[in-house]
């Protein structure tokens, strides 16, 4: 896959007028999030491994950002959304009872358990998931789209978007202050924003944004 | 550079001083009352309500407390840049939502802060259309306000200067208003397209007037455009009530009580209330007022005024309407998206830096109510969220899309939807960590909602269009900003509490935030809540001289 954004580096602002202190404080916890779990059970743990691949794939030429680890914080440390749809239960409760029924239907489906299955049958049961044709005792009436959308996806996707290695991905500027921003215009790059790569010409980019900072 | 403890741990608001919000580690003196000290005003909330209140009424020379559940950030030391780690200005305790459209909470509707929401709202401010206070008279829908729109006119300007609001030097629309306090800021690049699109449409557009300064204010110094703006002000440019009018209550008296979850308000044998049960450091304690002002916002206050039943006020307290709770209200937030060969870099500066009015202000509608739209600059997550929820991508999809994201233009939305009530807040049995029952919040749109949001899209589609923006897609499902639980009016059979805020049944009960407004209008609302604040808080003033209180 081509890079968008080839070299950049949103830490390499670190210690630059676009960070402060208590940001570094934030991105240093968030770049030393342990990797085992506290909330799920080895089980959950391995399905929710599997399924976190299928939501968001990562690059196989770097270390993938912890996205399992990142959801079980969030329930171990019961960081809540501030609502819940009626029709769902707890966030810890439906993410254990989503994970045992998705388990399920891959036995049912295939066999198998969900993360032993082949990716393109993985995607498969989350679209069945997302389209809500799975049912059965197993979700204890919990509908497994209102799950898939307001449990799997934002607690999977907002930890992915929260790192800084997706912010080089899409060329965001990251952390801003004190210094904020002064070229506002269309088109127009700050010195300490990313280099989006000509079509022609990766390797100019790269030189220019080794010098983001 | 020496680190403050953490705001959660323990009220910093004690021992007779309260943070410098303005200086890392320093403090500014504050007045103190002890429990069983009577008070003149006890009020219960400290946002966009009733933080202009208690200055107000500090000022005056009353005696005031003001709880907060939330902590008493310090914005140099406690705003990191990052999107996650601010989501602790939110009001996150555990609510239901229900009905056929239910609302988003968390992030949207709600902070849990001293300065409330307006910690972290994104600083547009914007006075009502003078015709939405009589609605019903003037233009056949929704419910007349009891007050006039030349006094609110007044009192606009009056919030706009408190503010320092930046904004144009003559506004597009309505009547005759004073050029704002500040110059207008410069357009971002989303900006630059929301007004190519406009001029394209033939329709107005302008600079939309914030609540950040361009010029330095006091200890504020100017915006410097690092796009945080949703969050917490890391450099004290936005004028929130925590930097303007929280600093100027405690200047004039006022004690602020942080971390302070109040939970019942208490009735006297007299049909008075006498005082507010509340939570804080681990105990519940009991404060003596002979006023309670309720400022909790449209879901927090009509939950406090029904936990508050008792066998004289089974119902609830102030409420032989039996409308509290009821008219819940949000606005329409539906955006349209889409892509640029250009890049945009969104993330540069406050989201909404234009905005056009121009359905709030042409009547040659089929629907009632009317809606702007704004520019908008979301951050990564704001737009995975986006992206998955209208869309339903994941997988290698949605990456391809979330790189384009230095492409990305929107225009979003702040529309009218009108009162129902059937939309309304109850109790649900299940409690929070203070041993509350939780509020249940119920929400479907209406017909005349859904028409609006429909011409709405479809208008903010022609101008992307018009900008030669591709890819286009629709955010269907989106809505913000929360009035209308305890509304005002001129008769106590049809409304909550009087124009001044004063509750019909319990004549020292107020209500002062925006569960008081009879509709919505299709602007942001938190100027209008100030401003009805410091109306309130002179009409306090002007009652007591008079012996009325």
């Amino acid at each position: 896959m081509t890079e968008r954004y080839p070299g950049y580096d949103v830490l390499a602002k670190r210690w630059t007028q676009s960070w402060n202190e208590q940001t570094r404080r934030t991105i240093d916890r968030r770049l030393a999030m342990p990797v085992e779990p506290r909330f799920f059970s080895p089980a959950e743990w391995q399905t929710l491994g599997a399924v976190c691949e299928r939501i968001m794939p990562q690059p196989k030429e770097r270390a993938p950002v912890p996205l399992p680890a990142f959801v079980d914080q969030k329930m171990a440390d019961g960081l809540r959304d501030g609502y819940r749809y009626a029709q769902l239960p707890p966030q810890g409760e439906a993410w254990r009872r989503g994970l045992a029924a998705l388990d399920r239907a891959a036995h049912e489906a295939d066999g198998a358990p969900y993360h032993r299955l082949l990716p393109e049958r993985q995607d498969d049961l989350l679209r069945c998931m997302q389209r809500g044709e799975l049912t059965g005792e197993a979700w204890g009436g919990m509908p497994c789209e209102m799950f898939f959308e307001h449990r799997v996806i934002p607690d999977i996707t907002h930890a992915y978007y929260a790192h800084p290695v997706a912010w080089d991905e899409i060329g965001f500027g990251g952390p801003a202050s004190p210094r904020g921003y002064v070229r506002m215009g269309l088109d127009r790059r700050d010195p300490w924003e990313a280099v989006e790569a000509a079509a022609d010409n990766g390797a100019a980019a790269r030189r220019k944004n080794a010098r983001v900072g | 550079m020496p680190v403050s403890a953490d705001p959660f741990a323990a009220p910093r608001a004690a021992n007779g001083r309260a943070p410098d919000v303005f200086k890392r580690g320093a403090w500014v003196a504050m007045r103190q009352f002890a429990d069983d000290e009577i008070v003149d005003f006890a009020v219960v909330g400290t946002g966009a309500g009733g933080a202009p209140l208690i200055a107000g009424l500090a000022e005056g020379g009353f005696s005031v407390v003001g709880f907060d559940a939330g902590p008493y950030f310090r914005p140099l030391e406690d705003f990191a840049s990052d999107e996650r780690e601010q989501e602790k200005l939110y009001w996150t305790d555990e609510r239901v939502v229900d009905g056929a459209n239910p609302l988003t909470m968390g992030g949207k509707n709600s902070g849990k802060a001293v300065g409330g929401s307006t910690v972290h709202f994104a600083m547009v401010s914007l006075r009502f259309r003078p015709e939405w206070f009589k609605s019903r008279s003037a233009l056949g829908y929704g419910a007349d306000w009891p007050l006039d729109w030349r006094e609110m006119w007044d009192y606009y300007t009056r919030a706009e200067k408190a503010l320092s609001i930046s904004g144009p030097v003559n506004y597009p629309w309505g009547p005759k208003r004073p050029r704002y306090p500040y110059r207008a800021h410069e357009l971002n690049g989303a900006a630059v397209l929301l007004a190519r699109g406009a001029e394209a449409m033939g329709i107005k557009w302008t600079p939309t007037p914030l609540a950040t300064v361009s010029a330095p204010r006091g200890q504020s110094p100017p915006c410097v455009y690092r796009g945080f703006c949703r969050f917490g002000c890391s450099t004290n440019a936005k004028q929130s009530q925590l930097v303007t009018f929280i600093p100027k209550a405690l200047r004039a008296g006022a004690e602020i009580r942080d971390l302070a979850m109040v939970g019942r308000i208490e009735m006297g044998p007299g049909g008075c209330a006498t005082g507010v049960h509340y939570r804080r450091e681990g105990r519940w304690r009991f404060q003596k007022a002979r006023n309670v002002v309720v400022a909790g916002y449209a879901i927090e206050t009509p939950r406090l005024l029904l936990a508050s039943a008792t066998d004289r006020y089974p119902d609830g307290l102030g409420n032989s309407s039996g409308l509290v709770g009821k008219n819940l209200m949000t606005q329409s937030n539906q955006a349209v998206f889409g892509t640029m060969a250009q890049e945009v870099r969104w993330y540069k500066g406050p989201p909404s830096l234009a905005i056009t009015e121009h359905w709030n202000y042409d009547d040659r509608k089929d629907f009632a109510g009317g809606y702007c739209w704004m520019a908008q600059g979301p951050l990564p997550v704001e737009w995975v969220t986006i992206q998955t929820s209208s869309r339903g991508l994941w997988g290698q999809a949605l990456r391809d899309e979330m790189e384009k994201y230095n492409h990305q233009v929107g225009l979003k939305m702040v529309g009218e939807m009108l009162p129902d009530e059937r939309n309304r807040v109850t109790l649900a049995d299940e409690k929070d960590q203070y041993g509350l029952r939780v509020a249940r919040v119920t929400y479907s749109w209406g017909d005349n909602d859904k028409s609006l949001i429909t011409h709405a899209l479809g208008q903010m589609q022609i101008s992307l269009e018009a900008v030669g923006a591709t890819n286009i897609f629709r955010q269907e499902n989106d809505t913000n900003h929360l009035a209308g639980t305890a509304r005002m009016g001129d008769n106590a059979a049809t409304s909550v509490v009087n124009a001044d805020c004063r509750s019909w049944d319990i004549p020292n009960l107020w209500v002062c935030d925006r569960s008081v407004f009879p509709t919505t209008g299709g602007v942001n609302p938190s100027l209008t809540i100030t401003a009805i604040a410091m109306r309130t808080a002179d009409r306090i003033r002007a009652l007591a001289a008079r012996g009325e209180l």
